[in-house]
């Protein structure tokens, strides 16, 4: 079957399943997962693919026992995925966290679903809290990729592979269900593996060639030494916020608005636009591709040459909250949010737009 | 002078830091010893799970993760199924097996992994003080338990080798005592079968070893020995519960 994947070459493709192909091209050893709507695609391929490959799949009991899985396997020094919706990334926030202290790489995907509870299967993007904050307990971060189309869910895949090992940290995608579902076309670009990626040797346990006996651990009971490694961690997230923080510009020049948004709303933001351009409003897109680190330095120089902000999302103000930090009150930051399957409308964008645009000093435009 | 007795190359300088009289260190060093008799130390890796053996890096001699808590079977299976060159030796108190991590152990006993499972029986919680632990027996006081374990309320106390033994990827399962020299010797024999099976891949492999804990139970260190021989045997009987190999060798048939 390997054969049959047409690599270097356009293809019709669902987004869960690029991720999948992704993954199993960026050498991925184990993919660990528990159904949940609307990513089942991507746990159906790879059951097909790992074990086609002679890879480790394993269907787990739930997703607690799956992140447990990634956390053994990277341990010894194994590349190991899992995959879920909002619910079952609550459940693997504790196993993420010690994954983040004890700096093991994983690499993760949130195809988000409408929430808070059981909420629906419905796309959204209302994790976006427990993405860019880390998730679960401690003073921690992810690496967190927001793409938009079904070529950035294959190439951010493999990206989120690399930079997991790179800075032995926890990376992700935050998708949702549209993204994960939608069939684009796209190229199966060749992984190649980065030459700098650091050895796994020094640290991974159960391999003969290191006597001196290992410990993987994310306990330090001492406070001095605590500290200290949250500290470690703190100077390793600044380096990774130095490096690879990403982002979109379109059509800013002129612009009296800046939009701001991700994933499928920056989709829906692009062609409302076009819309609102053909209306004679002067609008442009800022669209991060990571979501941690925030583009924040780069919205702050913005904001120098720019008047206004629209945050899009589908979220009721999570990243609203990011870009007004990042802005520091030198524009105002409106927002257009929808959420639990609601999705942002063109015509309301341009409406919002124009109310942008007609805002008395100080009010701020709000939908919700 | 011929020396008769040294510690295992597996286990690091002797220092303890468990409560005198206390089964952990005892089950440590047994693994310690059969991780020698099998030269296994280079490619070992123990589990310090989340209980009074999280420290177990203190004192074992070869490479160690610790988990979180009852996830121990889990991050086995993801050591084990990544690198299937490595021993892990999976240690689990009863807290963390048969509570928090009953979905995991099963889970992994079913799909047969390749691991060996210690199993700490102290029908207590112990690093938290006390509390009542899955395994507590009838009657048994514990600090969330303070007018003695009734299961109208609280449940019954659960028999993990017998719970588990009807599963499809089972190899071995038994249970031993660390409350005399003699059920130690036993029990050591018990995981060297274990040991033997992972080695040998046949699939999962449990020894629960019922220990002591003398601080919890608010016993000195013989009370507590008195104590489980009188009160924990009866409920919890010594011996091999499931044997694969044993199983097979009865239903050869007989060449006439
Ligand atoms: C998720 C989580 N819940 C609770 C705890 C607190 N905790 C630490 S040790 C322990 C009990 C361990 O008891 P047991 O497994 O019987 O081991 P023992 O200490 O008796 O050896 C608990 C509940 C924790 N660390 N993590
Ligand atoms: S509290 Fe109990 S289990 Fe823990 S070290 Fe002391 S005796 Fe051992």
């Amino acid at each position: 079957m390997s054969e049959k994947i047409p690599i270097g070459e356009k293809v019709l493709m669902k987004g869960n399943e690029a991720i999948g192909e992704a993954a199993v091209q960026a050498c991925c050893d184990c993919y660990y997962g528990y159904p949940i709507t609307p990513q089942n695609e991507l746990t159906a391929y790879m059951s097909r693919r790992m074990i086609e490959e002679g890879r480790v799949f394993i269907q787990t009991e739930s997703e607690i026992a799956a992140i447990n899985m990634c956390y053994g396997s990277a341990a010894v020094g194994a590349r190991s995925m899992t995959s879920s919706s909002s619910p079952g990334i609550s459940l693997k926030q504790e196993g993420i966290s010690y994954m983040a202290s004890a700096q093991l790489p994983v690499f993760y995907v949130n195809v988000n679903r409408g929430g808070p509870g059981l909420g629906n299967i419905s796309p959204a993007q209302s994790d976006y809290y427990q993405t860019t904050r880390g998730g679960g307990h401690g003073d921690y971060r992810v690496i967190a990729f927001a793409p938009s189309d079904v070529q950035e869910l294959y190439d951010l895949t493999m990206l989120g592979f690399d930079l997991a090992d790179k800075y032995r940290n926890p990376a992700m995608i935050q998708a949702d269900g549209i993204l994960g579902q939608m069939m684009e076309p796209l190229v199966l670009h060749e992984y190649k593996r980065p030459p700098d990626l650091p050895s796994k040797q020094p640290w991974r346990l159960g391999d003969p060639s290191t006597t001196d006996p290992l410990l993987v651990t994310s306990l330090v009971l001492n406070v001095t030494g605590m500290e200290e490694r949250n500290l470690e961690l703190q100077k390793k997230y600044d380096t990774i916020t130095e490096n690879e923080t990403r982002f979109e510009e379109v059509g800013l020049d002129g612009a009296d608005v800046v939009m701001v948004a991700y994933g499928t709303a920056s989709r829906i933001a692009k062609s409302a636009m076009e819309v609102a351009r053909a209306k004679g409003i002067k609008v442009g897109l800022f669209r991060p591709i990571t979501i941690w680190p925030f583009p924040s330095a780069r919205l702050n120089g913005l904001a120098d040459r720019f008047d206004n902000f629209l945050v899009v999302e589908m979220s009721l103000g999570q990243m609203w909250e990011d870009v007004r930090l990042a802005v520091e009150g030198k524009a105002p930051v409106h927002v257009h949010g929808r959420t639990a399957g609601g999705i942002p409308q063109q015509a309301d964008i341009v409406a919002d737009l124009r109310k942008v645009l007609d805002a008395k000093p100080g009010e701020i435009v709000k939908n919700f | 002078m011929e020396r008769v007795f040294t510690k295992p190359v597996a286990m690091k300088e002797p220092r303890t830091l468990y409560c005198p009289g206390c089964g952990h260190g005892v089950a440590h060093r047994l693994v310690a010893e059969l991780i020698d008799e099998f030269g296994l130390r280079e490619r070992a890796i123990g589990i310090a799970p989340v209980g009074c053996s999280v420290f177990a890096d203190l004192y074992w001699n070869f490479d160690v993760i610790s988990t979180a808590h009852g996830r121990a079977p889990a991050a086995a299976t993801g050591m084990t199924r990544a690198n299937p060159d490595c021993f892990v030796v999976s240690y689990q108190g009863d807290g963390d097996l048969a509570a928090i991590g009953t979905a995991e152990i099963i889970h992994a006993a079913n799909r047969g992994e390749n691991f060996v499972t210690v199993f700490v029986n102290n029908a207590i919680y112990g690093m938290t003080g006390g509390q009542m632990a899955p395994t507590t027996l009838v009657g048994q006081k514990s600090t969330t338990c303070q007018l003695g374990r009734d299961p109208a309320i609280m449940g019954h106390p659960i028999r993990v080798c017998e719970l588990l033994q009807t599963l499809g990827g089972v190899a071995y399962i038994a249970r031993g005592a660390l409350e005399s020299p003699k059920t130690i010797m036993k029990t050591k024999s018990y995981l060297r079968k274990a040991f033997e099976y992972a080695l040998d891949r046949r699939g999962f492999t449990l020894v629960e070893m019922l220990s002591p804990c003398p601080t919890n139970w608010g016993m000195t260190p013989p009370q507590a020995m008195t104590w489980l021989r009188e009160n924990m045997l009866d409920y919890y009987p010594l011996g091999v519960v499931r044997d694969v190999g044993a199983e097979e060798k009865a239903q050869k048939p007989v060449a006439a």
